[in-house]
């Protein structure tokens, strides 16, 4: 690691967070340190700053603070109740160690998995724009299907922040100012365009203080599919969310997201409006899956997503509105 | 800078550069080396301590963020002549076969064993309010330890035959 400057922020107007780089669990930002892809010159630790680690009840949903750890979100009993695909999607992700020190808001942030972008040897545009993207005729499993541009054609890991997407979910950005402004969770991350090294549209001095979470649709059936290289542990290949209301057999709303597929959770409104007010059937699952599949990967590595995307789609219907039995690991009902 | 720490019930004060990890502050400063650093990227489990009782990889945490917290080793869980329900079940199963993610793995099962007690779900519960320990649950919930001997189904005989001895 690169020498630093060590501060702990007292509160949330702290005048070292608009100079510093901020730390919370530490998880990612510290490894990205230790092969010094990250330098900061000033670390300002907000773990101790107070009135960001509780969860609590904001009209029918949840206001979740930023230091709330991956842990203690995905266990907290009305989130298990109300938004089992949240619990099951932070579940899924890294190990319980990691998950503990995790937070809400730095999981949100947590950079790319591209190879390349750890490797300071090689090109990337992500960490200097303008230097080349190494990926672009090398590796590319990991890389994304959708929202690439020329420059960068990374994909966001955060199994959290695609189920977030998928349930609606807004977050509370505090500025140097003292302003609080709320965003869709998508709406958080930048696409690539030339300057993949800005990931989120976060300014110097931004704060994420929480994560609102709306009411669940009533009686919706909610899952969070992960495919992955080996069962645990692992960063997703492809994974989707869904939160689904019927009535009958009709489908009446589909809420959906897609990770590890594009910079940010990926959705696609076309897919909701051809889902929404249809009878569920594989004739429909297959018709909205072709739609949903781009027709070429931008890199010939992620060709096998394509297929894996549309097999996960159907796959996680099929559960979700009741065509395939449910594994308790994927699919749960929410409550009322 | 200087950090306040309470290792395995003793408090230490200790001297540090603001880069020192918690990791290399138990090993290197107060020779605690039988937390084990394998990645130092937060991969492997090796260097799993408790901290105020939760389960954390140590490489990943800096000594400047931890001033007045709790931390336990697996020097704190036992010693030869008082070994945990854990250490003797991994002792007498041969859970282990060079050992060197053996700490880790001790540290890691102890804190399962808690959470699963406490009902705490994991991503392979059935049931996000009611997980029972099975197999498949501690293969889920030890899935940070890695083993490079790949002692994986002794590491959970041992863990199986330790939760009976609780019970
Ligand atoms: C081995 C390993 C496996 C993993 N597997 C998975 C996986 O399968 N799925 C998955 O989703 N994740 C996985 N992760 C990533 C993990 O979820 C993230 O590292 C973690 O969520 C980051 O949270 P943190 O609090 O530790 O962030 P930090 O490392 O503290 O910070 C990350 C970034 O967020 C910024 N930041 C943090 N909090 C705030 C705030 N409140 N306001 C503004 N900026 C802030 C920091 O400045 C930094 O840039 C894995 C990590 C490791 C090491
Ligand atoms: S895909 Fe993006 S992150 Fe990967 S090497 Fe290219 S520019 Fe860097
Ligand atoms: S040494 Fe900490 S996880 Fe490997
Ligand atoms: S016993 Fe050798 S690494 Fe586990």
């Amino acid at each position: 690691m690169r020498p630093f400057d060590y501060v702990r922020a007292t509160a949330p107007d702290d005048a070292a967070l608009v100079s510093g780089q901020i730390i919370a669990g530490g998880t990612n930002l510290l490894d990205l340190m230790k092969i010094q892809v990250m330098a900061p010159e000033t670390l300002v630790d907000i773990t101790r700053i107070d009135g960001l680690s509780d969860i609590t009840t904001e009209g029918d949903g949840l206001r979740i603070g930023a230091l709330v750890t991956n842990t203690a979100l995905a266990q907290d009993a009305r989130v298990r109740a109300g938004w089992p695909l949240l619990s099951r999607a932070i579940l899924a992700g890294a190990s319980a160690q990691i998950r503990n020190k995790a937070t809400t808001g730095g999981n949100l942030l947590q950079r790319t998995r591209c190879p390349y972008f750890y490797d300071t040897s090689q090109p990337c545009n992500k960490r200097r724009p303008g230097d080349g993207c190494a990926a672009k005729g090398g590796e590319g499993r990991m890389l994304a299907l959708f929202g690439t541009s020329e420059h960068c054609l990374a994909a966001h890991p955060s199994d959290m922040a695609v189920a977030l997407t998928a349930l609606r979910a807004e977050v509370e950005i505090r500025t140097p100012h003292g302003d609080l402004r709320r965003i869709p969770v998508q709406q958080l991350y930048h696409a690539p365009s030339d300057r993949p090294d800005r990931d989120t549209v976060l300014e110097a001095g931004d704060l994420i203080t929480a994560v609102i979470l709306p009411a669940p649709l009533v009686g919706s059936r909610q899952g969070y599919r992960k495919v992955r290289d080996r069962a645990s542990y692992a960063f997703a290949l492809v994974s989707v969310a869904g939160s689904i209301q019927m009535e009958g057999d009709m489908i009446s709303r589909a809420h959906l997201a897609y990770g590890s597929v594009a910079p940010h959770p990926w959705t696609d409104g076309a897919v909701a409006k051809m889902l929404e007010g249809q009878k569920a059937s594989d004739a429909l699952f297959a018709r909205v899956a072709d739609a949903l599949v781009p027709d070429r990967a931008p890199h010939p590595d992620t060709e096998y997503k394509r297929r894996l995307l549309r097999r996960t789609f159907i796959a996680t219907l099929r559960q979700l509105t009741g065509l395939a039995d449910t594994s308790g690991t994927d699919i749960a009902r929410t409550q009322s | 800078m200087k950090t306040t720490l309470t290792v395995n019930g003793t408090q230490h004060e200790v001297g540090h550069d603001p880069r020192r990890t918690l990791l290399d502050t138990l090993r290197d400063d107060l020779g605690l080396t039988g937390t084990k650093k394998g990645c130092d990227h937060g991969q492997c489990g090796a260097c799993t301590v408790l901290l105020n009782g939760e389960r954390v990889n140590s490489c990943l945490c800096l000594t400047a963020m931890h001033d007045g917290d709790e931390i336990t080793t697996i020097e704190g869980i036992g010693a030869p002549e008082r070994l945990s329900a854990l250490q003797r079940a991994f002792v007498e199963r041969d859970g282990f076969q060079c050992g060197y993610c053996t700490p880790g793995q001790i540290m890691s099962a102890t804190a399962m064993l808690k959470e699963i007690a406490e009902g705490s779900p994991s991503y392979v519960s059935d049931d996000l309010d009611a997980p029972k320990l099975s197999d498949g649950e501690m293969a889920e919930r030890m899935s940070g330890n890695l083993c490079r001997c790949s002692a994986y189904p002794l590491i959970r005989e041992a863990i199986a035959m330790a939760a009976e001895v609780k019970e």
